[in-house]
């Protein structure tokens, strides 16, 4: 039996034309990328860095300068915080509270090292309200990072209205689009957004390869001592295979594909909702990537349901306390509001290119399956 | 499939014995947790003569240990004494079943503590329990035995977490040896509070961490 893997928003199984396009930069072009002036495998290998950095920059329609590769949306987020921090020197940070780990932890970090941090609030689908965000900001405000799309529960802000409060008040403005880079549109030139996280991984492309678009003028401190590499603002060894493999995937992802994944979350949303009783979608119906689903069953718990599941071949993730390295509930439900209840029976379904519409029949069946059983033990639900 | 669990574990997993609610039961409980999130209710038919447990059933808002320690514990529980059952340990419980995640002691020593409040309720209405005991340091440091370092599935006082216990007019204030944003900080704090604030005598419990 095929595994049916829904834990696409974790990590995505490569695309083979991915692994075509990187091929030639491990085995021929392997040279470090020089300057012109260099040799030729070496002029050869920066033609394909930039080659591969004008196409991801143009997708989100910037210029190749302001786009520099990374390890991954982790290391992209710590820059663009902690760069633009230790640039400013001092200040107050904004971001919300339903980010993901790496905008909240560099938050806290900073907030360690002294610099003032608001955790705004989102209402009952993770959406930030401008107002509110108005409301936060003050004369030390430095910098504003809010995601473009939630890695749990798949809600999306009004990253548009949000960028704009930003430039009335002269602020910087970081969104993490790790999870709807190439899946949503997001037009630089149109949207005032001056940093993006954007990541590999989540399209099908190699991993430990990410990028952060930086809106030009914007200044950002080093990370790393190093060589002159990225603009001269993330020093290593260029990964060019890694970059040459993102730029492939970047051009592989289609709206038609978007579509696709758009069709198979509705339909399993709606049948899970119909067909499992006691259910709560966690995020907003339309207001969401079109990659995630995100439903509570109530009365059981979410490891007890990952691991019935696994055993009939379908990967899942959840956002229960049990399931989690560090024992804690998903900080986003209980950032939308909800308990540790809701938290506790809420199963992620996130769909990727290589997922079909007759898996998500052989899911809702499963999912009913599972649910009713783990129910019959359990000492919550009944009359 | 690749699991962290025993073959045991996932059996009594997938197919749990002793599930159910037991009507008109000689004494129940229902402990949870709200640091994983886990409940576990225990239901036990006692024979008065024999003081034997008759009959033994679980219900499970839990994830797999749970589930798994809850079945396990109505099996060495069932056709012992309720002084015999007193002391299944969840070391017992969890050798049973051929060993349980250290990260997951904490969900699993629900289901031991289930069966030993299931007893203590039936002697409560039976009128088989003494004074109420009065909470001094020895009392907390016994409590705190029943908090997991979920790092190695070890009691906090084993491993010497608890680094100060101080009691004063029902006020208790914990120091745990670890930092405050260490992984499994407040998952430790919210065991701790949950087993003490309890106690017929203690008003207040504060939990602070070194660094």
């Amino acid at each position: 039996m095929n595994t049916v893997y829904l834990d696409n928003a974790s990590a995505t199984r490569m695309d083979e034309r991915v692994l075509e396009a990187i091929k030639p930069y491990l085995f021929n072009v392997y040279a470090v990328a020089t300057s012109e002036f260099g040799y030729s495998l070496g002029i050869e290998a920066k033609e394909a860095l930039d080659t591969a950095r004008t196409t991801i920059a143009g997708s989100l329609h910037g210029s190749p300068e302001e786009f520099i590769f990374t390890s991954g949306s982790t290391e992209s987020s710590n820059l663009a915080l902690k760069g633009v921090a230790k640039a400013k020197k001092k200040g107050h940070i904004i971001v919300s509270k339903i980010e993901d780990f790496p905008v909240l932890n560099s938050a806290k970090t900073l907030e360690k090292q002294g610099f003032a941090v608001t955790y705004l609030d989102v209402d009952e689908y993770g959406l930030i309200d401008s107002n509110t965000l108005e409301q936060a900001i003050t004369k030390d405000t430095i910098l504003v990072s809010i995601q473009h799309g939630n890695q749990e529960i798949g809600t999306f802000q009004d990253i548009e209205g949000i960028a704009k409060v930003c430039k009335e008040h002269d602020i910087l403005f970081h969104t993490d689009a790790t999870h709807t880079f190439t899946r949503a549109d997001l037009d630089v030139a149109k949207i005032p957004v001056d940093l993006v996280t954007v990541s590999a991984h989540t399209i099908h492309g190699p991993k430990g390869v990410g990028g952060l678009y930086i809106r030009k003028g914007t200044s950002l401190s080093k990370a790393m001592d190093g060589g002159f590499q990225e603009f001269n603002v993330r020093a290593g060894l260029e990964n060019i295979p890694g970059a040459v493999g993102f730029a492939k995937a970047v051009e592989l992802v289609t709206p038609q594909e978007n579509e696709r994944l758009k069709t198979m979350r509705d339909s399993l949303i709606d049948r899970l909702l119909s067909e499992v009783p006691d259910t709560t979608l966690n995020g907003h119906r339309k207001k969401r990537i079109p990659q995630n689903a995100n439903v509570t069953f109530h009365y059981v718990e979410g490891e007890s349901i990952t691991l019935h599941l696994d055993m009939r071949g379908i990967a899942v993730s959840t956002g229960s306390a049990c399931f989690s390295r560090s024992l804690e509930a998903s900080h986003v439900i209980m950032g939308i509001g909800g308990d540790h209840e809701r938290a506790h029976g809420s199963v992620r379904f996130t769909f990727g290119r290589f997922n079909t519409p007759d898996e998500v029949d052989r899911v809702v069946d499963a999912v009913s399956d599972v649910v009713e059983s783990l129910r019959k033990i359990s000492p919550l639900g009944k009359e | 499939m690749k699991t962290p669990y025993t073959e045991k574990v996932i059996e009594h997993f997938k197919n749990p014995r002793n599930v159910g609610k037991i009507e008109n039961p000689d004494g129940k409980s229902t402990e949870g947790s709200p640091a994983c999130g886990d409940m576990v209710s225990v239901y036990i038919k006692v024979d008065d003569e024999t003081k034997k447990i008759a009959d033994i059933k679980f219900e499970s808002y839990g994830c797999a240990s749970n589930i798994a320690t809850g079945s396990i514990i109505t099996e060495l529980a069932k056709g012992k004494t309720i002084e015999e059952a007193k002391t299944i340990s969840w070391k017992q419980a969890s050798e049973a079943l051929g060993g349980l995640p250290p990260v997951k002691a904490h969900c699993s020593v629900l289901a031991v503590e289930g069966l030993r409040a299931a007893i203590r309720d039936y002697e409560e209405r039976h009128g088989l329990i003494k004074e109420r005991e009065p909470t001094t340091i020895n009392v907390l440091r016994k409590r705190l035995k029943h908090v997991m370092n979920p790092l190695t599935g070890l009691d906090v006082v084993r491993t010497e977490l608890i680094k100060d216990i101080e009691l004063k007019d029902g006020t208790v204030r914990i120091t745990v040896d670890l930092s405050e944003d260490h992984q499994f900080a407040s998952a430790i704090k919210e065991d701790i509070k949950e087993k003490i604030e309890p106690l017929w005598d203690v008003k207040k419990v504060t939990v602070e961490f070194l660094g």
